[in-house]
């Protein structure tokens, strides 16, 4: 079985958010970065689908060098190789386009990433890739289990679960509980130096959408205290004065 | 050229988000000199869709072949595109949730369409076509132009305040061509909590933290939650846990949730739960432990013991009644 990995490399959860050049640029001072959640999600699954099935795993990333550690750590985790596609991302959409171009020159059973990016939270980019492709897509799944060449899974639905299966190849977006995040050990870490990492040039497309400004949203306003014995209180003001009841 | 709503159904009616979404497209049509197209796929009755005039819609397109009865993005993507050209529609406009991104994402790349989910305000169309997103999980927003000749847009609840008219929508069948790929996966179960309310839909959250102190202590919440018409969620640690169900985790990693109220009880406020809520235009925190972060973010707050607190808040809203 052939998986490709999709993985971003995203702010670390509790990294402050603040913007340079009049707004246009992402402030990365101090900031540290992640193999993105979910896509770390989906990287374990697929460590295990591995070891289970045999294949080969190759963890694919859009992004420019400065993905390399991230890239590294999931090579360390259990990736046999990667691929970098040497570029700024500029929208789901041109993500999606460099991914779906990789995986036609390849033919992957299985292409795993997150339900979305915790950077821009679009949760799309395994809908468009797998259109592009013409091979059915499906997320956010959070159990997977693969036999004779069958999917079986999982998928979050409104207030509930849905149980699915279906032929390979599929396109998952993939969230917690579909396995247990993984830790590089020191084999791995040693390992992972000498695993190829292919720089690739991006194929150039039209921008189909411009990020032209970002904002802050604005500070949010004290929080009004209500003494314990007086909790009933709480029910009038969001009634007359936040007027959300 | 109209613009294009695709709306989920929850029981043969619209669900609550899908009408935001169609009363934003009635705004964008109007801004752009067209009219609003509403597309149903599923079982409805005809008087449930012509809800949608109310918001805005002239026109529904209903699609209610037995085959789509069961949510399939797949399909309904494939649906949708026949829509847009049937309609020769180039704005396409659904709510966010797992289906409306899924169904935007694969018609976007069938129409080669620019794609932006998240959106938190009404397009700017002065000059061109500019969008402001969250993004950073709502720590942030981004102003986004498309250039591209068909535009897929996944609104935010809460994006515009929808108002209802008395204007009625007329509703005709649309028969498109389904295609066998897009059943290729069989649906061997479905696990539903029916009765509760929808997350993502609810105006009210009603939300427990680990200073719930266990699974078996959930009633004075629950309580609140049902005097109030609230949906229930939880955090992170209580999910995993299992004190409560995975799909009522709320947070970075779990639902991400825009209430008009959002009552956080004995939960501290991690920063990965913040993201899962800032969304929500009030929000109230009950702890015990007066330095808890969460009321940095809160509109209100009260220092003070969940289980004596919930009850008595379950109280007063009874007798307000």
């Amino acid at each position: 079985m052939k998986i490709l990995v999709c993985i971003t490399s995203v702010p670390d959860t509790t990294a402050k958010i603040s913007f340079t050049q009049d707004n246009t640029q992402f402030n990365k001072t101090g900031v540290q970065f992640i193999i993105g959640p979910y896509d770390d999600y989906a990287l374990a699954r697929a460590v295990e689908l591995k070891e289970q099935h045999g294949g080969s795993l190759t963890v694919l990333n859009v992004g420019t060098s400065d993905s390399d550690p991230q890239i590294r750590k999931a090579l360390a985790i259990g990736a046999d190789d990667a691929i970098r596609i040497d570029t700024e991302p500029t929208d789901s959409y041109f993500v999606a386009a460099q991914i779906a171009e990789i995986a036609q020159k390849n033919s992957y059973d299985l292409i795993l990433m997150g339900r979305e990016s915790i950077d821009f939270n679009s949760g799309v980019v395994h809908g468009l890739v797998g259109e592009m492709l013409g091979i059915p897509s499906y997320s956010p799944v959070m159990k997977l289990e693969i036999t004779d060449g069958k999917a079986e899974f999982a998928r979050e639905i409104d207030g509930g679960k849905e149980f699915l299966e279906a032929d390979l190849p599929l396109v998952l977006g993939c969230q917690e509980p579909i396995a247990e995040w993984k830790i590089p050990n020191m084999r791995g870490i040693m390992t992972a130096r000498s695993k190829p990492l292919n720089v690739v040039p991006a194929t150039p497309m039209d921008d189909l959408t411009v990020l032209k400004k970002y904002t802050l949203p604005a500070p949010k306003g004290e929080c009004k205290m209500i003494a314990a014995e007086d909790a009933e209180q709480l029910i009038a003001l969001l009634r007359t004065e936040a007027k959300v009841l | 050229m109209s613009v294009i709503i695709f709306v989920e159904l929850d029981n043969g009616s619209i669900k609550k988000s899908s009408l935001e979404a169609i009363y934003y497209g009635s705004k964008v049509a109007e801004s752009t000199q067209t009219t609003a197209t509403v597309l149903a796929i599923g079982s409805a009755e005809e008087s449930a869709l012509k809800e949608a005039g109310k918001f805005g819609a002239q026109k529904v397109l209903h699609a209610n072949d037995g085959k789509l009865s069961h949510e399939n993005s797949l399909a309904y993507a494939n649906v949708l595109a026949q829509a847009v050209e049937q309609e020769g529609s180039k704005i396409i406009i659904m709510a966010k949730s797992g289906l409306g991104d899924a169904v935007a994402a694969r018609v976007a790349a069938k129409l080669k369409a620019g794609i932006v989910s998240g959106v938190t305000e009404l397009p700017d169309t002065s000059s061109g076509f500019t969008v402001t997103r969250a993004i950073y999980t709502g720590k942030a927003f981004a102003s986004v132009e498309l250039n591209s000749d068909t535009k897929v847009l996944v609104v935010r609840k809460n994006a515009v305040e929808a108002v209802a008219t008395e204007a009625s929508a007329s509703v005709e069948v649309f028969a498109p061509t389904l295609q066998d790929s897009d059943f290729a996966a069989t649906v061997k179960n479905v696990e539903k909590a029916s009765s509760e309310l929808s997350l993502t839909d609810a105006d009210i959250i009603v939300s427990g933290g680990r200073g719930m102190k266990g699974p078996d202590h959930w009633d004075p919440l629950l309580e609140l939650a049902d005097a109030l018409g609230a949906a229930t969620g939880c955090s992170k640690p209580v999910s995993d846990l299992d004190w409560r169900p995975h799909h009522e985790h709320i947070g970075q990693t779990g639902i991400k949730v825009a209430p008009n109220l959002y009552i956080a009880c004995g939960i501290s406020g991690a920063i990965q739960h913040l993201a899962g809520v800032n969304g929500s235009k009030c929000i109230v925190v009950i702890n015990k432990d007066p330095e808890a972060p969460f009321f940095k973010a809160a509109d209100y707050g009260i220092v003070g013991d969940v289980f004596d607190v919930l009850p008595r808040l379950t109280k007063a809203v009874e007798a307000a009644k």
